[in-house]
């Protein structure tokens, strides 16, 4: 390992995002989808999110690059904090998304060369015509399409397609950071596997950096340097991604790895499923203390009364629980 | 085809393929060449035989609507009876569709060659045809011009509206619905009366036209707006929750990049088919005012004005009612068909 890639590209402090929702006339409870998550992410390197629906994943994602104003906390990037509207002008030329719908996030009225080149018009990346097809046409080159269909309309393309579209066009300012909000979810397994392949080859050749939200552990595993498990949106332990699958510390984690379905039937026979009792609870009452007690197996008293501290207890493995010693 | 040294092996022989050249690989993979949203939603249109009919009935009305008055022997206001310094010569009154006044005669006798009036004259000795192509004129203009204030007041306000959404969302669409419980016809009229006295329409252009017209248009800019508005934001409200908006925002776009370049060209259908609907709408507004006499002033026909004028002798000249009734069915009923073909054209996810 490099020096360079131990380097922090992007840190997040304390974030996060409170939706109001109305009950009625003047009342409004805030809606935690995310609280108080920190994490940094190497250059270089791929940061897996994992957390069932609704746990807050996406909107992490989306905090980041201040889709929604955070309501607290902080996101440096590169060692500056983004807190006004200049370090957000170059911070968007810096940090783009991948979306999860490759059917809705292309403008059916636009010409792939228009979604691809949106971001160029935006920036003003391009002083001629002709640069802008050239770059739009590097572009399609890098996710694989050719220049026949920059002049078509995304009703046209397939699924695969239609993301390799959304990832050239995230492309188009030449990032170094892409949140990849569940960039495969959406498509059939044989088509994970290319676009999966082929952010591995992009990240190799324009050295990029990615936050990889998903809820597929086997593609996370696949793909992550690192692995971030999220809980009703808190983080509940972070790790390398082989650490975390050989040795989840969390109780939530052991549960969420126990569910993976694995290939080998004599292994998936030896492999015992720790199912949880009861649903997700709303992050709207969500439980005292820590937010899993409710369903943890582990739970004590003290797990009510405080949030564990998100703390280190192996070297870059962090955990939030309070029985962290016992368990694991 | 087949292996030779095994006649009876129904195993292909490698041999007998090539591999494919460049040009065969060109050739093969050769697509259809790019072609522009426009130019697909044109080609769509023609398609439509309906909708080409209309437009080609549209295009006609409207040119002959404006050519036609330069070449016609006979203006719009000239009585025909009436010469100065002799008494008025009624056989022009009323005249028959392809008949003469008695002077025209005299003078077709001598050999003159005149142009025949074709849908006669008016109780005052006026060519009936040329009034009906003025009438039609001014029709058209107050419909086109009154749907186009609306689109840009409506388009605007109810984008912004939509786009904007919450404290903005809410003090817009609560004046819509003040605008909305105000009785236009009352505003048209109280407006016609003092814009008629206020408004110094006398030496300029509008002075053919008349106040009445011109506080139409106001009344249009004001009032009928809201429909356009409310339509436009209700659109807007849906499509900006689509990711591909989200994914410019993510991009730093502004706020009037995307409702620019996302979100009005994705309701286009709806724009297209409101404004074609508009269009009639106003006409027949016009033609209500003008049936009422607070349309275009006087010597100035519109096809209302000329509907309401022909009421006087409906039994004797019921054609002069039914004229320009026709070219009012006409217009509407092609305009509405107009729009419904470019809605089918201009919506690629119909035709997908």
């Amino acid at each position: 390992m490099s020096e360079r890639q131990n380097d922090t590209l992007l840190e997040v402090k304390g974030l996060k995002q409170y939706f109001n929702i109305n009950l009625g006339f003047f009342r409004s409870k805030p809606l935690k989808a995310v609280d108080d998550v920190s994490f940094s992410i190497r250059r270089g390197e791929t940061l897996g999110l994992v957390g069932e629906s609704g746990c807050g994943k996406t909107t992490v994602g989306r905090s980041i690059l201040h889709l929604y104003q955070p309501t607290a906390g902080q996101v440096i990037y590169d060692g500056k904090e983004i807190n006004s509207k200049e370090s957000l002008k170059e911070f968007r030329k810096k940090a783009t998304m991948v979306f999860q719908d490759p059917y809705s996030s292309l403008n059916p009225r636009m010409t792939v060369s228009d979604i691809v080149a949106e971001p160029l018009d935006v920036h003003h990346l391009y002083s001629t015509k002709q640069e802008r097809n050239d770059r739009v046409l590097e572009l399609l080159g890098y996710v694989g399409l050719n220049s026949e269909h920059a002049s078509r309309y995304a009703h046209e393309f397939s699924g695969g397609q239609r993301q390799r579209i959304g990832i050239a066009r995230a492309l188009a300012v030449n990032p170094e950071f892409i949140v990849c909000d569940e960039p495969v979810s959406a498509l059939d397994v044989s088509i994970q596997a290319q676009v999966i392949n082929m952010f591995d080859d992009l990240q190799d050749k324009l050295g990029l950096t990615y936050l990889f939200i998903a809820h597929d552990l086997l593609v996370v595993r696949h793909i992550s340097d690192r692995i971030a498990v999220m809980y009703l949106g808190k983080m509940v332990e972070l790790a390398d991604a082989e650490e975390i699958y050989s040795h989840p510390l969390h109780p939530y984690s052991q549960s969420l790895l126990s569910a993976v379905p694995l290939p080998d039937p004599k292994a998936a026979r030896a492999n015992k499923r720790i199912v949880l009792n009861g649903d997700i609870p709303s992050p709207l009452n969500a439980p005292s203390g820590c937010p899993f007690r409710t369903r943890c197996p582990h739970a004590t008293e003290a797990c009510a009364q405080s949030m564990p501290p998100f703390e280190e207890v192996d070297k870059g493995h962090f955990v939030a629980c309070h029985r962290v010693r016992e368990i694991g | 085809m087949f292996s030779a040294n095994k006649p009876f092996s129904m195993h292909l022989d490698p041999n007998a393929f090539l591999p494919a050249t460049e040009e065969d690989k060109q050739y093969i993979s050769r697509m259809r060449p790019s072609s522009t949203f426009f130019k697909d939603g044109c080609k769509r249109l023609l398609k439509n035989k309906v909708a080409t009919i209309s437009l080609i009935l549209i295009l006609l009305i409207t040119l002959s609507s404006i050519v036609l008055p330069m070449v016609w022997p006979y203006s719009y206001d000239a009585m025909l009876g009436v010469r100065p310094g002799k008494p008025v010569d009624a056989s022009y009154n009323n005249l028959a569709p392809f008949t003469w006044g008695k002077t025209e005669l005299k003078r077709m006798e001598e050999g003159e060659k005149l142009f025949p009036h074709i849908f006669g004259t008016d109780a005052h000795g006026r060519d009936y045809f040329i009034r009906v192509v003025y009438g039609t004129r001014i029709s058209l203009a107050v419909g086109f011009f009154a749907s186009i204030i609306v689109l840009i007041i409506g388009m605007t306000i109810g984008a912004i509206a939509g786009y904007c959404g919450g404290r903005v969302d809410i003090i817009i669409m609560r004046i819509v619905d003040m605008i909305y419980s105000l009785p236009d016809m009352l505003v048209i009229i109280l407006l016609s009366v003092v814009l008629g006295k206020t408004l110094n329409v006398e030496n300029t252009i509008f002075e053919k036209i008349g106040a009445n017209i011109i506080s139409m248009f106001i009344v249009f800019g004001l009032l009928y707006w809201v429909s356009m508005a409310r339509l436009i934001r209700g659109q807007i409200l849906s499509l900006r929750e689509q990711e591909y908006v989200l994914s410019a925002q993510a991009t730093g776009a502004k706020g009037s990049w995307i409702i620019r370049k996302h979100l009005l060209p994705n309701c286009i259908s709806v724009i297209i088919i409101s404004t074609a609907l508009q269009i009639p709408n106003a006409i027949f507004t016009e033609s209500f005012l003008s049936f009422l006499g607070l349309g275009v002033n006087a010597p100035m026909p519109s096809l209302g004005s000329l509907a309401s004028d022909a009421l006087n002798g409906i039994t004797s000249y019921t054609y002069r009612l039914v004229i320009p009734a026709i070219v009012i069915c006409l217009i509407v009923l092609s305009l509405n068909l107009f729009g419904d073909g470019l809605r089918d054209a201009f919506d690629p996810k119909l035709n997908a």
